[in-house]
């Protein structure tokens, strides 16, 4: 018998070129003497001399090795994050070495390296995961140990002389003003949706000939640009605050959170309405013929049967509204609306790259976690399949 | 007994059902069949009120079946239909205690009953109590929803094709099974079908419709020997009607006194299937005999043919 010769992994190839050409190539952090001049680039043995950077290329040669050669997901996954905690390591003690004592005007900002090995490392763990098919039960559970190592580290200040950390600290108390009001937006509007568009399905569903009038304007609603539809809202928002002092005292007037929450929720009845149209469809209508011939109520074989047997279909549309409401409360900062896309467009204005992504991490990680978790709750719940 | 009193459906100018008048017995099976588009099915479904009618009554036991909520009145009686309409998301034993858990049944008594259920239809409680519908084959899944129409012991079944989207193998079982569930609980059975074998098969009356109304409603036998329009006709076929009359009739019925050294046949078994045993095998008489092996006299070919006209 002949030893096979081990195969080269296709993804691992391109990943580990990637990101040796990355750490060879572009800056690891970039150093910048106040946070809106352009920088001076440091490559990673520059910044980190010695052992910490050697210890860095180490784990990071494991994780190159495991992505070429090592076919088992587990050592994939395991070597893929502890390089990925090695980078963030490095970039902190980079932080940490660069920063004069007591000098609260420079800035250390992540540079192309840090993100590509981080986007390389991540899509290997991702990769790894896949390919584990993990339950849902674990999924949540390990975005909820992921999330709470980072949470730890932050806390702790390993990173804080970093840039980003850096803008979090000058803006502590308003960041977490505009992370209550983004999740306020995002969480607001999509009850609204869900208490206006599950009824509204319903009715669809036992009035077929609603369906396409109702359908058709929701779809309409969809294609208007977020920015057109928050000036569309503006003038009859902005006239009913002028002629009812009540809804101006309440808050409702042509720019702010009013017109952001009103087109929000516009944008989230589509995907309701239709998911829970296409939810009750697919219930089984021999089970809900059955379920009246054995005399349960109305009321019973709607919410027992119906709703319950359509449920995967309508937390599908629940969860493409409050991934679509995060990404989208952003642009509301743009009309008074507050959020985390306040620091976007903040920082963008004051050329402050680090600003932006003060603003920009939080979102993507909200709407990473908001997927994942409902996809874990669909999956859970869809064990049982229609049967014909 | 259920008194069906010129019941009509109407859907604007379009009449489903037209004036029918029924009086199923108590402890029977009664078979209605028709076309589709005969409008058997709503005749069934107004039974239930899942169908209203637009005139006429329907009395159960003599008591109208309006004087109570519709949810209640079905409540009391079991509904078995095509494709068993199963409930996907719950378990075989969740789906069987349906009705005693709406009727507020105590959980024992309802453990006790869908276990017992579970028995009387073959399937092992300790294997399927716990699967889900689609766990189950096509034969087990009708079992599992007639197991369920008959949960709280309702004296009334109504079948609406109940074996439709079984094979031939497998449905030829279940009408077995159904006639000893009758014959084991006593329920008054009204069975809709389409097909003619399955009517014979299983009604002590039978009920032909054609185009909203009730053409001849008797036992099988005489829709054979004297059919009263020329649609039960078509529907129970002139070619082999004769072959149909043996059919009906039970060897041990049918047995002359005495014995044969002819083959065996069952006592339960038709003329029709004692007439092909003896074709087969070439012999002029065969000896009827009981299910542990004691004869009950003997028929001949010439007594089987005797039974084959009217």
């Amino acid at each position: 018998m002949r030893l096979s010769r081990p195969r080269l992994d296709a993804l691992g190839a391109v990943l580990v070129v990637a990101g040796a050409a990355a750490l060879f190539f572009l800056p690891f952090v970039v150093f910048k003497s106040n946070r809106i001049v352009p920088g001076d680039p440091r490559t990673l043995g520059a910044v980190l001399p010695g052992w910490g950077a050697l210890g860095c290329e180490a784990a990071l040669a494991l994780a190159a090795a495991a992505a070429l050669w090592i076919a088992d997901a587990r050592v994939r996954l395991v070597l893929a994050l502890t390089g990925v905690v090695a980078v963030a390591l490095a970039a902190a003690a980079a932080g940490n070495a660069l920063t004069p004592p007591g000098n609260l005007v420079v800035r250390i900002a992540p540079g192309a390296a840090f993100w590509t090995l981080l986007i390389c490392l991540g899509l290997l763990a991702t990769d790894a995961t896949t390919r584990l098919r993990p339950g849902p039960a674990l999924r949540v559970l390990l975005l909820a140990a992921s999330l709470g190592i980072a949470g730890l580290t932050l806390a702790h200040g390993t990173f804080d002389h970093l840039s980003v950390m850096r803008e979090y600290a000058v803006n502590a108390v308003r960041f977490a003003r505009e992370l209550r009001q983004h999740l306020a937006l995002a969480f607001g509007s999509l009850g609204a949706a869900v208490i206006v568009g599950l009824p509204l399905g319903i009715l669809c569903h036992r009035l077929p000939r609603l369906r396409p009038g109702v359908l058709t304007t929701l779809n309409i609603i969809q294609t208007i640009p977020a920015i057109a539809l928050f000036g569309i809202l503006m003038a009859p928002l902005g006239a009913l605050a002028a002629a009812v002092p009540l809804a101006d005292r309440l808050g409702i007037r042509g720019i702010g959170a009013a017109p952001a929450v009103v087109a929000l929720f516009l944008y989230s009845l589509l995907p309701i309405v239709a998911n829970t149209v296409a939810g009750l469809r697919r219930v089984s209508r021999s089970a809900v013929e059955a379920a009246h011939g054995m005399g349960m109520t109305a009321r019973q074989v709607l919410l027992g049967v119906e709703l319950l047997l359509a449920l995967p279909v309508i937390v599908t549309g629940i969860r493409v509204v409050l991934v679509q409401n995060i990404g989208m409360v952003t642009v509301a900062a743009l009309i008074g609306g507050g959020g985390l896309g306040a620091f976007v467009f903040q920082g963008i204005g004051q050329t402050a790259i680090d600003l932006v992504l003060l603003g920009a991490i939080p979102i993507v990680t909200l709407a990473f976690s908001a997927a994942l978790v409902l996809d874990a709750l669909v999956e859970a719940m869809d064990r049982v399949k229609a049967s014909a | 007994m259920i008194t069906l009193e010129s019941l009509s459906k109407r859907y604007g100018e379009s009449t489903v059902v037209n004036q029918v008048s029924l009086e199923i017995e108590r402890n029977s099976i009664t078979v209605i069949v028709g076309t589709s588009g005969s409008g058997k099915s709503t005749l069934l479904r107004m039974i239930n009120r899942l169908i209203e009618p637009t005139s006429g009554r329907v009395l159960i036991e003599g008591r109208d079946t309006r004087a109570e909520p519709a949810h209640l009145l079905r409540r009391r009686i079991g509904y078995v239909i095509q494709g068993h309409g199963l409930f996907p998301h719950r378990t075989v034993a969740e789906n069987i205690a349906t009705v005693p858990r709406l009727l507020g049944w105590e959980t024992a008594r309802i453990a006790a009953r869908v276990t017992e259920l579970l028995e009387v239809f073959q399937l092992d409680p300790g294997k399927y109590a716990a699967s889900l519908p689609h766990e189950l084959s096509g034969g087990q899944q009708q079992r599992v929803g007639v197991a369920r129409a008959l949960a709280a012991e309702p004296a009334v079944l109504l079948m609406d094709e109940p074996f439709g989207a079984l094979d031939p193998i497998i449905r030829a079982k279940a009408q077995d099974d159904l006639l000893g569930i009758q014959r084991r609980f006593g329920t008054t059975i009204v069975l809709v079908t389409h097909d003619m074998d399955e009517a014979f098969r299983l009604g002590d009356k039978v009920a032909v419709m054609s185009q909203g109304r009730v053409l001849q409603y008797d036992r099988p036998a005489m829709l054979l020997i004297r059919p009263t329009d020329p649609f039960v006709t078509r529907m129970t076929g002139l070619a082999d009607r004769a072959l149909r009359l043996l059919s009906l009739i039970t060897a041990a019925d049918a047995a002359l006194p005495g014995t044969s050294e002819g083959p065996a046949v069952q006592g339960s078994a038709s003329l029709r299937d004692a007439l092909s045993e003896l074709v087969w095998s070439g012999a002029d008489s065969a000896r009827v005999v009981d299910a542990d092996g004691t004869a009950r006299g003997r028929l001949t070919v010439a007594a089987i043919l005797a039974h084959g006209h009217p």
